[in-house]
């Protein structure tokens, strides 16, 4: 009743009550906006696609509370950011997230400098204690932190090494997880500290199934194949392919622009909204078109001894104009090139040399033009038997 | 008075020429509220930067065209201090930071970072984010581009980034699979045409079709190229007519004179002349990779075609030494020298 008088209190409750209605709509906005590969990315461990193995060991820690250090690699897009995202949601709950969890990637400034102080002194931290016990019943809340070194094989080092003490001295009280694609860039002393999970690139089965749910969810027509198509372009990155997806479905237009209202319910009986076809995803993966990488095949082919320069370098000339990349070409050269039926072994043997140098050279930000030239005239020299 | 390739820019994505079906996708990208990171690639002159410039204006309407240069310093963790050009309007940042060499990472990550935690202050604006466009992203070392990683994902709500590059080669999977890839290839030589002939009528130039045909075609469907060998035509001769030779500019022509002397005599005392020249187009500037390049394509017609794979074979392995390798002008003269014993050797063993 004293409430019910009070002017300030009233108008501050009724000022709450408006902010926080269009915060929700805020929210709402932004969950529309972000991208897919944020909306779906796996909220609990269980949530996590096609890595079982691992899942099930982290998953018994949970029950156990108790966690070693551990080192997670695996190719790009397989689910390990996500994967300790999702264990340390589950262990702490959204509250304790915060207090608990240091999380550093390669955008962060990462010299020994900071390891020596930031992580130090994170890893130094004492514990807070768990506010309320009905928190406490709902997540296990274990009694140390855990600090996310993501991308850790892009750190120095220097910066792994001073990393090596500072592991084992706050081990109490604090775990630590590396996450990398390359493990051999992981310094050995750091490697031996930690538990290691492989994860392993997605396979087909469950790249699909997990494609298929987000096209259900977010409406997208998808033709058949167009599913494989992402798989096979996305080449085992679940992350690319559902980057791949989620500009697809823009550009067939199944995404309502931002100024159309969601709740009038005519959207949903637009029918001629478009299917991501499968010549869509190959548009926007960069997939050259066969009819390309096989003329130049073509002109490869020896016809008369060493008659045929003219040729590939105008199918080459082309292609560059095109603005094909060059590492595409490669990749898919190699593809059209290795599965040849009709070149002999010993001449893909020496074909492949060619390959690996022109793929060194073109990392290396040589001049694609004359790369790519070199590497057909070469293919064709060893083609024609010189 | 600009040049006609500034003065006849297409503003808007209305009023590019070609690649309509790309047009179309930016546009709806960029009115679908809903606008993805991308990355541009494609040859110079393909009209990447058009591209962009218009679908900004299509995001933000005409205020990004209001831009300004704020030079900015940062420093590195070795407190040495850089100076920093940006190209900014109040909705979008336009960086090139190969210009700081090796330290771009300093700049992507600082620079990145406060953008992306500032919100949109314009509550008129229509975007909620900012874009910023990062030139040349494909000379971005490995740092850099790590440290771009995490960013894209974590600070989307309020930045979109925009990549430019000629290719994709030098950009780390990571990056790529985060990005919506745009390629801008290079006009058909009919598109230049149609262009050409479009700048030729707004200036009040008589059109010949012969000269047009002409230059479309020496220009190797570099539309800018084109545009500036027109313009050039025009500057320099009182009366056009569809025969009026087209000027190389003077480094090609230098590059001729070298292939011809390179093809006439096989000698020491030649390389020191060649040398000389070399050092001439160096220093005006002239990159080692159209210098070599260009010398290449040369001598290509001037030889024999047993001969071009080899000649091509090295011109590339010299190509990657200059882009490894610290001093141009050795691998230059190497692929001179080079060049000149492969000749020798195929016709001694003609002569046998």
């Amino acid at each position: 009743m004293a409430s019910f008088f009070d002017l300030k209190a009233r108008k501050a409750a009724a000022a709450n009550g408006v902010a926080s209605k269009d915060n929700e709509k805020k929210d709402a906005e932004n969950t529309r906006i972000q991208p897919w590969v944020e909306k779906y990315r796996p909220k609990t461990l269980s949530d996590v696609t096609a890595q079982d193995h691992t899942i099930t060991v982290l998953q018994r820690t949970l029950q156990a509370s108790n966690l070693p250090h551990m080192l997670f690699y695996g190719p790009p897009g397989t689910g390990k950011t996500s994967t300790i995202l999702a264990l340390a949601k589950e262990l702490y709950g959204p509250e304790l997230m915060k207090s608990r969890v240091l999380e550093l990637n390669a955008s962060d400034e990462r010299g020994i400098s900071i390891v020596r102080e930031k992580v130090k002194d994170f890893a130094r931290m004492q514990l807070t204690n768990v506010s309320s016990p009905a928190y406490k019943a709902r997540y296990p809340c274990p009694p140390f932190k855990i600090i996310i070194l993501d991308e850790a094989d892009s750190m120095t080092q220097d910066a792994q090494s001073a990393l090596r003490r500072t592991m084992e001295t706050y081990s109490k009280i604090t775990r630590f997880c590396l996450i990398c694609n390359y493990v051999t860039r992981i310094i050995d002393p750091l490697a031996s500290r930690c538990s290691k999970f492989r994860f392993k690139s997605l396979d087909q089965g469950n790249a699909k199934r997990r494609l298929e749910e987000i096209a259900e969810k977010e409406r997208v027509g998808l033709e058949d194949g167009a599913v494989e198509g992402l798989i096979q372009c996305a080449e085992g990155d679940l992350r690319k392919a559902i980057t791949y997806l989620q500009s697809a479905a823009r550009l067939v237009g199944a995404v309502q622009p931002a100024g159309v209202d969601k709740g009038d319910g005519e959207d949903e009986m637009d029918v001629d909204k478009k299917a991501v076809s499968v010549k869509i995803v190959q548009d926007i993966a960069g997939v050259i078109p066969d009819e390309t990488i096989q003329r130049l095949v073509k002109a490869m082919r020896p016809t008369t001894l060493g008659g045929n320069y003219t040729g590939i370098a105008k199918e080459v000339e082309d292609m560059v104009a095109d603005g094909w990349s060059a590492g595409q070409v490669v990749n898919q050269l190699y593809q059209a090139v290795v599965y040849d039926e009709t070149i002999e072994d010993a001449q893909k043997n020496k074909i492949l040399m060619v390959f690996s140098e022109i793929d060194k050279r073109l990392v290396d930000g040589a001049d694609e033009h004359l790369s790519i030239l070199d590497l057909a005239l070469r293919i064709s020299g060893i083609l024609g038997g010189r | 008075m600009a040049l006609i390739v500034d003065k006849h820019r297409p503003r808007s994505l209305d009023a590019l020429t070609y690649h309509d079906e790309l047009s179309d996708r930016l546009r709806s990208l960029a009115q679908s509220g809903d606008f993805p990171h991308l990355l541009f690639y494609g040859p110079s002159g393909a009209g990447k930067k058009t591209r962009i410039v218009a679908t900004l204006k299509e995001l933000y309407g005409p205020g990004v065209e209001k831009i300004k240069i704020d030079a900015r310093v940062f420093q590195t963790s070795s407190n040495r201090k850089l100076e920093f050009n940006i190209v900014a309007s109040v909705y979008h940042l336009e960086i090139t930071p190969s210009d700081v060499g090796n330290y771009d990472r300093v700049v992507i990550q600082d620079l990145l970072k406060e953008v992306a935690q500032t919100q949109q202050v314009d509550q008129s604006a229509r975007q909620r984010f900012k874009v910023v466009v990062i030139n040349e992203a494909d000379h971005l070392t490995r740092d850099a581009q790590a440290a771009l990683r995490r960013t894209m994902e974590k600070y989307s709500p309020n930045l979109r980034l925009i990549l430019v590059g000629e290719s994709t080669a030098g950009i780390i999977s990571p990056i790529r699979s985060r990005c919506l890839l745009v390629r801008v290839a290079r006009p058909t030589v009919g598109e230049v045409k149609g262009v050409l002939r479009g700048s030729c009528e707004r200036e009040g130039w008589g059109v010949r079709e012969g000269l047009l045909e002409r230059v479309a075609k020496e220009s190797g469907r570099n539309l800018r190229k084109a545009l500036l060998i027109l313009e050039a035509v025009y500057a320099q001769n009182e009366k056009v007519t569809d025969t009026t030779p087209i000027p190389p500019p003077d480094w090609e022509g230098l590059i001729e004179q070298i292939a011809q002397e390179i093809m006439a005599e096989h000698t020491p005392a030649r390389i020191l002349q060649v040398r000389s020249k070399l050092y001439d187009l160096l220093t005006h500037c002239i990159p080692p990779t159209t210098i070599l390049k260009t010398l290449t394509f040369k001598l290509m017609p001037l030889i024999d075609d047993a001969l071009k794979p080899e000649v091509i074979k090295w011109s590339a392995f010299y190509e990657h030494r200059i882009k490894t390798g610290t001093k141009v002008i050795f691998h230059l003269e190497a692929f001179v020298a080079k060049f000149m014993r492969i000749l020798e050797m195929y016709l001694m063993s003609m002569d046998m």
